[in-house]
């Protein structure tokens, strides 16, 4: 128990970002045309892409021994690249069609 | 150099923020889209070559860019080659990446964790060793391992895990691939898996944050080991028991769900995805991450929970997953086997009277479904609209929120076909709409027109907002049999009086439609 509310207290910035960002999702996308919902859908999935980061890290801190770690660490890369390219490409396809007629 | 990188992170947020707004309104949305993307790149490109850990940069560099560039080329091609039509499956895929990623992260994590400097800290403050031979009984050694870092590794792993299985599994069930399977007691199975991994993982914690126990006699030896070792072999298998039994309970989550509920399963997988990366931001401190995935996992949340309100159903009924799978289709074999519930009969139309009945109408109708998504006919559905307009007639799409297979299917799929924007009508409008239509066309639409839901009860889709196509003057009902749809069930609306059927495929009936309207 201590151990948490310790970790709480260091991590106290991460933990307000988080209750800010959760009510700014909600009220920034609040009113959302149904039109839209395919698109935001896949932008959304497009931007939890930024895990990718993550991958970096591991990817880059892997002894370059440890085989399975790297070889974890290089999925995770190819994976979250995927992830962040193809979402970002399939939403600007939608959004494409979208913009020519008006 | 630090700060640099911090900039980037901050700059990357608040593109994910300003596009996420951007890409709820229409005319901005592409530009959203590109503003993210560019906030993406910065904060890549910035972690690749700014990023230290106590004073060292990264390494590994030839792995770094290979994955990425295998990763770039791999997804740019499938999003660049998809068709319309699997532009669901496709995003769903995608996301179950990401849920990958985000699960590798935590395992290549969990597999680092070590005993910190908080060993010999909180050791200092035991009665010196002397002392232990009277009280070793009551000795407790805290060890170094985070609790809270171990949290966010569970959480990231379990999250994530059960987001790729489960995009993975709607994926294949989108495709055809995978058929709903559902079986009796299914939802007390997925309840006691949940229950289990979350117990699972609260053992975990609690045994990594308790330490094994220190045999007294032997107490720096035993230090040694755990310096080593800090994790017992058992806490150590036991969280890929976690992870395998996630990757199982994402599978089982999706499975009896039926297509009807597709679209809300990977909203929901959607914003877990973005909840999995949010941990990636704790464990590395990284605010870009973690803004990201908070903003995803809230505003995929929100979309989840509005796509459930559409079709009146919590969002509790589709996790335990009960709707498609159990009561649609046991109704669907009950039905099967003891013989339909007499309907009376359908009136067919021919397609020279459908061009005519909608040449001289003043108003006309489209609700487009599935069907037209899978004959591929938004193109000819188009030019039926042009050829009907020019003719005087007015035209207009009813969308309802759910048709096809995820929310603004059918918008995306028009849009294609460059259908204008002011013609597309939400449901609400629509509805006000048809008592002055003269004829409703519905094409390849069937649940979303389902007088059922108003009407029956026992009805599974009882209670979901439907379009009221049957109060307009007229319906002409495009299907390629009288097979029900997505949803398994009956529609009384086939039988109605005022409906007609055409039967065909979406594609060939609209060329067929045009050309005999041309002749008119």
């Amino acid at each position: 128990m201590e151990n948490i509310l310790s970790w709480i207290g260091i991590h106290q910035q991460m933990i307000y970002i988080v209750i800010l960002m959760i009510f700014l999702g909600i009220e920034v996308i609040g009113r959302v045309p149904a039109v839209l919902h395919t698109p935001l859908m896949s932008g959304a999935n497009a931007i939890h892409g930024v895990v990718i980061i993550g991958a970096i890290i591991v990817m880059g801190k892997a002894d370059p021994h440890n085989y399975v770690a790297l070889g974890s660490g290089f999925l995770a890369v190819v994976l979250g690249t995927l992830n962040v390219v193809g979402g970002f490409v399939v939403t600007d396809r939608m959004l494409e069609m979208f913009k020519k007629r008006r | 150099m630090g700060s640099v990188l911090t900039l980037c992170y901050l700059i990357a947020s608040v593109t994910f923020i300003i596009g996420l707004k951007m890409l709820s309104n229409p005319a901005t949305a592409r530009k959203g889209n590109l503003i993210a993307a560019g906030g993406m790149t910065l904060a890549i490109i910035g972690t690749i070559f700014l990023y230290e850990d106590g004073g060292e940069y990264l390494h590994n560099y030839g792995w770094i860019f290979s994955g990425i560039v295998i990763g770039g080329i791999a997804g740019t091609f499938a999003a660049r080659k998809v068709q319309m039509t699997a532009m669901p499956e496709m995003v769903s895929l995608f996301n179950g990446m990401g849920g990958a990623c985000a699960a590798l992260i935590s395992i290549v994590e969990f597999g680092r964790l070590h005993a910190g400097p908080s060993l010999s800290g909180s050791f200092v403050e035991y009665p010196p060793l002397s002392a232990l031979g009277v009280s070793h009984n009551n000795l407790h050694l805290e060890f170094g391992i985070p609790t809270g870092e171990l949290l966010i590794i569970l959480l990231g792993v379990i999250i994530g895990s059960v987001s790729f299985a489960g995009s993975i599994i709607a994926w294949g069930k989108l495709n055809g691939r995978i058929k709903d399977i559902s079986f009796k007691g299914q939802h007390v199975i997925n309840l006691g898996l949940l229950l289990l991994i979350m117990a699972l993982a609260g053992y975990v914690l609690a045994a990594a944050s308790r330490g094994p126990e220190v045999d007294s006699e032997h107490v720096w030896k035993s230090m040694m080991e755990l310096i080593n070792a800090p994790l017992t072999p058992l806490v150590r298998g036991l969280f890929y028991v976690v992870f395998v039994l996630s990757v199982g309970y994402g599978v089982l989550f999706v499975l009896p769900i039926g297509g009807a509920d597709m679209p809300v399963v990977i909203s929901l997988l959607n914003s877990f995805t973005g909840v999995a990366a949010a941990c990636g931001g704790f464990l590395y401190d990284n605010k870009a991450m973690l803004t990201g995935g908070i903003l995803v996992g809230a505003a995929g949340t929100l979309l989840t929970i509005l796509m459930c309100r559409a079709m009146n159903r919590s969002l509790l009924n589709v996790l335990i997953g009960s709707f498609g799978g159990a009561t649609a289709g046991a109704t669907g074999v009950a039905e099967a086997a003891g013989g339909r519930k007499e309907q009376g009969s359908y009136k067919e139309i021919s397609i020279s009277d459908a061009a005519m009945v909608m040449s001289y109408a003043h108003k006309v109708m489209i609700v487009p479904g599935y069907g037209l998504a899978v004959a591929q006919a938004q193109h000819a559905c188009h030019e039926l609209e042009k050829l009907l307009t020019e003719k005087g007639v007015e035209v207009k799409y009813a969308i309802h929120p759910v048709a096809g297979r995820m929310p603004g299917h059918m918008n995306v799929l028009l849009a294609e076909a460059d259908v204008s924007y002011d013609n597309l009508l939400e449901m609400e409008q629509a509805n006000e709409q048809f008592p002055s239509t003269d004829v409703v066309v519905v094409l390849g639409a069937n649940d979303v027109v389902n007088p059922a839901a108003k009407t029956d009860p026992s009805s599974p889709i009882y209670g979901m907002p439907i379009l009221d196509v049957e109060t307009a003057k007229a319906c002409i009902v495009n299907k390629r049999s009288m097979k029900p749809g997505y949803a398994g069930i009956e529609n009384e609306l086939f039988f109605r009086p005022r409906t007609s059927m055409l039967f065909g495929d979406a594609k060939k009936v609209l060329q067929d439609l045009i050309s005999e309207i041309k002749r008119i």
